[in-house]
């Protein structure tokens, strides 16, 4: 294990944290607010805290396998979260420590769960920063420093591995930091195009701000209790559309772009997660239409409630607490699925479910004609046995995490929806649940053993699982390979 | 640059890590996803899975819009047809390693002209090149020519014995009335560019230019010349031994000997090599190589296919007091052990390919310049470069005494040949246009002669 430099790079981490509190800082100084001393302090700290980190660890060796990209990964998440939690704690807008990390590892990993009874008394600042966390997070903490920062290795693929999300993580171009750049520029680009829609539906910058970073990284904070129900429906359908947009696997865009459009068009993925969308709008609409009066109503609101569990967001403009049992039930099933693999949201991802229903179709076919030779296409592909396999690991592993997370907060005094669709909103990075932890109730009940554990699946979900559990064991840091 | 390497065996992944490393974007195609899989996770290229010659694979690489298109599969034929392909698709130069003998005659150049190729390599007549060569100058353990054999640099390694220990380089220009420069010296692990100063010792390894008849003179002043190697035993009947014994047959020897287990490969040898001996037998049987008389041969060389067996078998011939062994090792790893164990004199294919792809590369990439890279040697194990310029036109370097120019650090001019003429350059020397200028160069990455300017 090449410690030194899993500890360089995640110095450099701190350093731009640092720089990335600077949105935040020029926020509160614009509103005049009393914030801005937290954030100078936490920008020292980290600034310190990154230095301290780079300077006592000069790598000699600069190569990275497969394990240094994981803990690299993983242990960046954990501090960034925990620096990132500074402001809110130093503010005193949210004195106790560990509701401040619950909202910070909310905010990074793009859940959107808070624990804030009343969003509208935070200062501006903060409220920035906790949406700007989505944003960041979304494409990703380490993908950004590959885009800025010339990487010191050339395996830094291990790394965009471990960060990004989906069974397969290819590159668009043959250099990692020339594909980090493309990531970006289509993130940032698809970021401006929806402030400009918002700001042309009325909304005032700050909050355009605020409520494009919650959708482009699909997370889900708003600076409203009521999140978008109090918008026009002009940015509500904006809303929804983007919402949209942005679960759809990035490399499409790319592709769109160098004009292949054959390869867009056809992806699988998209048109699947396209069908799941269409048919659970048509679902829910249908289930919900004597709650609303006109047509248009129900169809705003079912698709928006729709787009926003499936890309994983975690905005809200009715209270689904209240419908039939089942468009509630469809929801709770969205939350599982997710959206597109190579985007911003979270979930099991199209692609891995798709997959799984074709093996399970294979291994039908293989009881009825045992000695049948098949493979399971995917984008026109054979997959490989290796990915299949690892994609059914990987839903075994994900619902024993869900299982042991439900176990592990089963003794708080809620009643099973809330305890259970908690563990899915958090696990999945979608916000919020059903019954106390709906769309208009929050987590600040719940104990902080709990708020830990909901913490730390919230992790597991964004960053798929594996890394988090190599930067929990022991032999990964100490046995010399 | 974007450039292409379709099929990445032994050599096409040794190319694509020094290309990669040259800064150039690097797309790899090879059949086997495990290969692609490896080297994604070693370099920082993109991979594609798929048969080099498939159309589909070949649009998904980016083909259309790549600046260099290197086939590197084990088939000719593979290569030759990707190449054609890549070309029609837009890809602007292509190079197909070609290497079966039968095309390497005179349809080589029908070959490329109709495939448009903008080269043909073969890394084993390449190697027995560089054999050949080193044969021919057995003081030297190693040997790079420049312009047709007008420049040679070679390496060779100072003994305790040498006239040359214990002084510096200024003392031994003043010594020796003979045209040559040292222009770079190997101690333990590190590389060199020496200046006036620097005092030579036993045991460095030293590269020097001159030209050719200077060379000999020098080597007899320093008592170190051996003769040209005439009886030599070739191990194994590779497609580098095929060369190499051909090459002997041309300037007229006889004396070489070409080891061979397989009877149909003799028999082919047999056939197209009228004057070599082939025998055929286990060449690791030390019998065997005794009987064939090793301990009174010139050199031995080895080429079978496995690295371990021509390293021990060098190993052997050394213990036999074989005045040369030449070495062929693919692994770089194997290589540098190798040279633990002694051997000096190490052949590599795959390095003679790469450098002469990094050169390529390197001029298409500079070739708006005034003087591009016209021959590059990885020399002193790839830890310093050898160039050779063609300078054009009037430049800030032309027509000004070499001593008034600032150079780069670790920079040297190690030879000017102009016209028929060779100049080992000295302070007052000056370069004009037409002029082919050597440099030799440790940690700088030089794409035109402008670039050794400070």
């Amino acid at each position: 294990m090449n410690r030194k430099m899993v500890f360089h790079i995640c110095g450099q981490m701190m350093l731009l944290e640092a720089v990335l509190m600077l949105l935040p800082l020029v926020t509160a100084l614009f509103y005049g607010e009393k914030c801005v001393f937290s954030f100078v302090a936490s920008m020292g700290i980290a600034l310190a805290l990154g230095a301290v980190m780079m300077l006592a660890n000069k790598p000699k060796d600069t190569v990275i396998y497969s394990r240094e990209g994981f803990c690299i990964t993983a242990l960046t998440w954990v501090i960034f979260s925990l620096v990132g939690s500074l402001p809110f704690v130093i503010s005193g807008e949210i004195p106790s420590f560990v509701d401040a990390f619950f909202e910070t590892v909310s905010g990074f990993t793009t859940t959107g769960a808070s624990i804030l009874r009343d969003i509208e008394s935070m200062s501006k600042g903060l409220l920035m920063w906790r949406s700007f966390t989505h944003w960041v997070g979304g494409m990703g903490i380490l993908v950004m420093v590959m885009a800025v920062l010339p990487m010191t290795t050339d395996r830094s693929i291990h790394i965009m591995r471990a960060e990004m999300p989906g069974p397969i993580v290819g590159k668009l171009v043959p250099r990692v930091r020339q594909t980090a750049k493309i990531l970006y520029v289509i993130y940032i680009g698809l970021t401006l195009l929806q402030i400009a829609l918002l700001l042309a539906g009325g909304m005032n910058l700050f909050e355009a701000m605020i409520h494009t970073f919650g959708t482009a990284g699909t997370g889900g904070f708003s600076c409203n209790s009521d999140s978008i129900a109090g918008y026009s429906p002009y940015i509500q359908w904006v809303i929804t559309i983007f919402m949209f947009i942005f679960g759809i696997n990035f490399n499409l865009y790319y592709l769109a772009l160098i004009r292949r459009f054959k390869s867009v068009f056809t992806s699988e993925e998209l048109w699947a997660y396209t069908g799941i969308v269409a048919v659970s709008v048509a679902a829910v609409a249908i289930n919900i239409r004597p709650l609303y009066e006109s047509l248009g109503e129900t169809l705003r609101y079912a698709a928006f409630q729709v787009m926003t569990i499936v890309s994983t967001s975690g905005f809200a403009t009715a209270d689904f607490n209240l419908w039939p049992q089942l468009s509630r039930s469809i929801l709770c099933l969205l939350m599982f699925i997710g959206a597109c693999a190579g985007s911003t949201a979270g979930g099991l991802k199209v692609s891995r479910v798709v997959m799984l229903f074709k093996a399970v179709k294979r291994e039908l076919k293989k009881m009825l004609h045992p000695r049948s030779v098949s493979a399971v296409r995917f984008e026109g592909k054979p997959l490989e046995d290796s990915t299949l396999s690892g994609v059914c690991i990987y839903f075994a592993l994900y619902m024993a995490i869900t299982l042991g997370v439900f176990l592990l907060i089963s003794f708080e005094p809620f009643d099973f929806e809330t305890k259970f669709t908690s563990v899915l909103a958090c696990f999945n990075n979608v916000g919020p649940g059903l019954g106390a932890v709906g769309p208009i109730g929050n987590y600040a009940d719940y104990t902080a053993f709990s708020k830990i554990v909901l913490s730390v699946s919230m992790l597991l979900g964004r960053l798929e699982i594996y890394p988090i559990i190599f930067l929990l064991s022991p032999s990964v840091w100490f046995r010399k390979r | 640059m974007k450039i292409i390497i379709a099929g990445c065996g032994k050599i096409g992944s040794a190319v694509l890590g020094d290309l990669a490393a040259e800064g150039h974007d690097v797309v790899a195609v090879d059949k086997s996803s495990a290969v692609i899989t490896e080297l994604t996770n070693i370099y920082d290229v993109m991979g594609v899975c798929g048969n080099a010659a498939d159309c589909d694979t070949l649009i998904e690489a980016g083909a259309s819009d790549c600046g260099l298109f290197v086939a590197m599969t084990e088939s000719d034929e593979l290569n030759m047809l990707s190449c054609f392909l890549a070309k029609k698709m837009g890809a602007e130069n292509t190079i197909a390693r070609i290497r079966n003998p039968e095309y390497n005659d005179s349809s080589l150049g029908f070959l490329r002209q109709h495939l448009e190729l903008a080269m043909a390599i073969n890394p084993e007549q390449s190697a027995a090149r560089e054999i050949f060569n080193i044969l021919k100058f057995p003081s030297a353990l190693k040997i790079e020519t420049f312009s047709r054999r007008s420049l040679e640099i070679i390496e060779f390694r100072l003994t305790e014995k040498s006239a040359l220990c214990g002084k510096n380089l200024i003392e031994i220009r003043k010594k020796y009335d003979a045209q040559f420069l040292i222009c770079c010296v190997q101690r333990g692990e590190e590389v060199y560019i020496p200046n006036g100063f620097f005092t030579l010792q036993a045991g460095d390894k030293i590269g020097l230019t001159a030209s050719q008849s200077e060379m000999q003179k020098l080597m007899r002043m320093l008592n170190s010349l051996r003769k040209q190697a005439k009886n030599i035993i070739i191990l194994g009947g590779s497609k580098t031994a095929f060369y190499l014994a051909q090459m002997f047959e041309e300037v007229g020897s006889s004396g070489v000997k070409i080891i061979e287990q397989d009877e149909q490969r003799c028999a082919e040898l047999t056939a197209v090599l009228p004057s070599t001996t082939i025998i055929r037998g286990n060449g690791a049987e030390h019998e065997l190589l005794m009987e064939e008389g090793l301990d009174g041969c010139d050199a031995f060389v080895s080429l079978t296919g496995i690295d371990e067996e021509n390293i021990l078998l060098s190993v052997f011939a050394s213990m036999q007091n074989v005045p040369k062994t030449v070495t062929k090792i693919n692994r770089d790893e194997l290589a540098a052990m190798a040279k633990k164990m002694g051997l000096e004199s190490v052949v590599s294919p795959k390095e003679i390919t790469s450098s002469v792809l990094v050169q390529y590369a390197r001029a298409l990439e500079n070739s708006s310049g005034s003087s591009a890279v016209e021959t590059l040697y990885k020399i002193f194990d790839g830890k310093a470069e050898a160039l050779e310029f063609k300078v054009a036109a009037e430049s800030k370097l032309t027509g000004v005494p070499l001593k008034d120019i600032s150079l780069k650090p670790n920079i040297l001019i190690g030879g000017i040949m102009r016209g028929r003429r060779t100049i080992i350059p000295s302070g007052s020397d000056m370069i004009i246009p037409g002029d082919r200028v050597v440099v030799i160069s440790s940690q700088n990455r030089l794409g035109d002669i402008s670039d050794i300017l400070k």
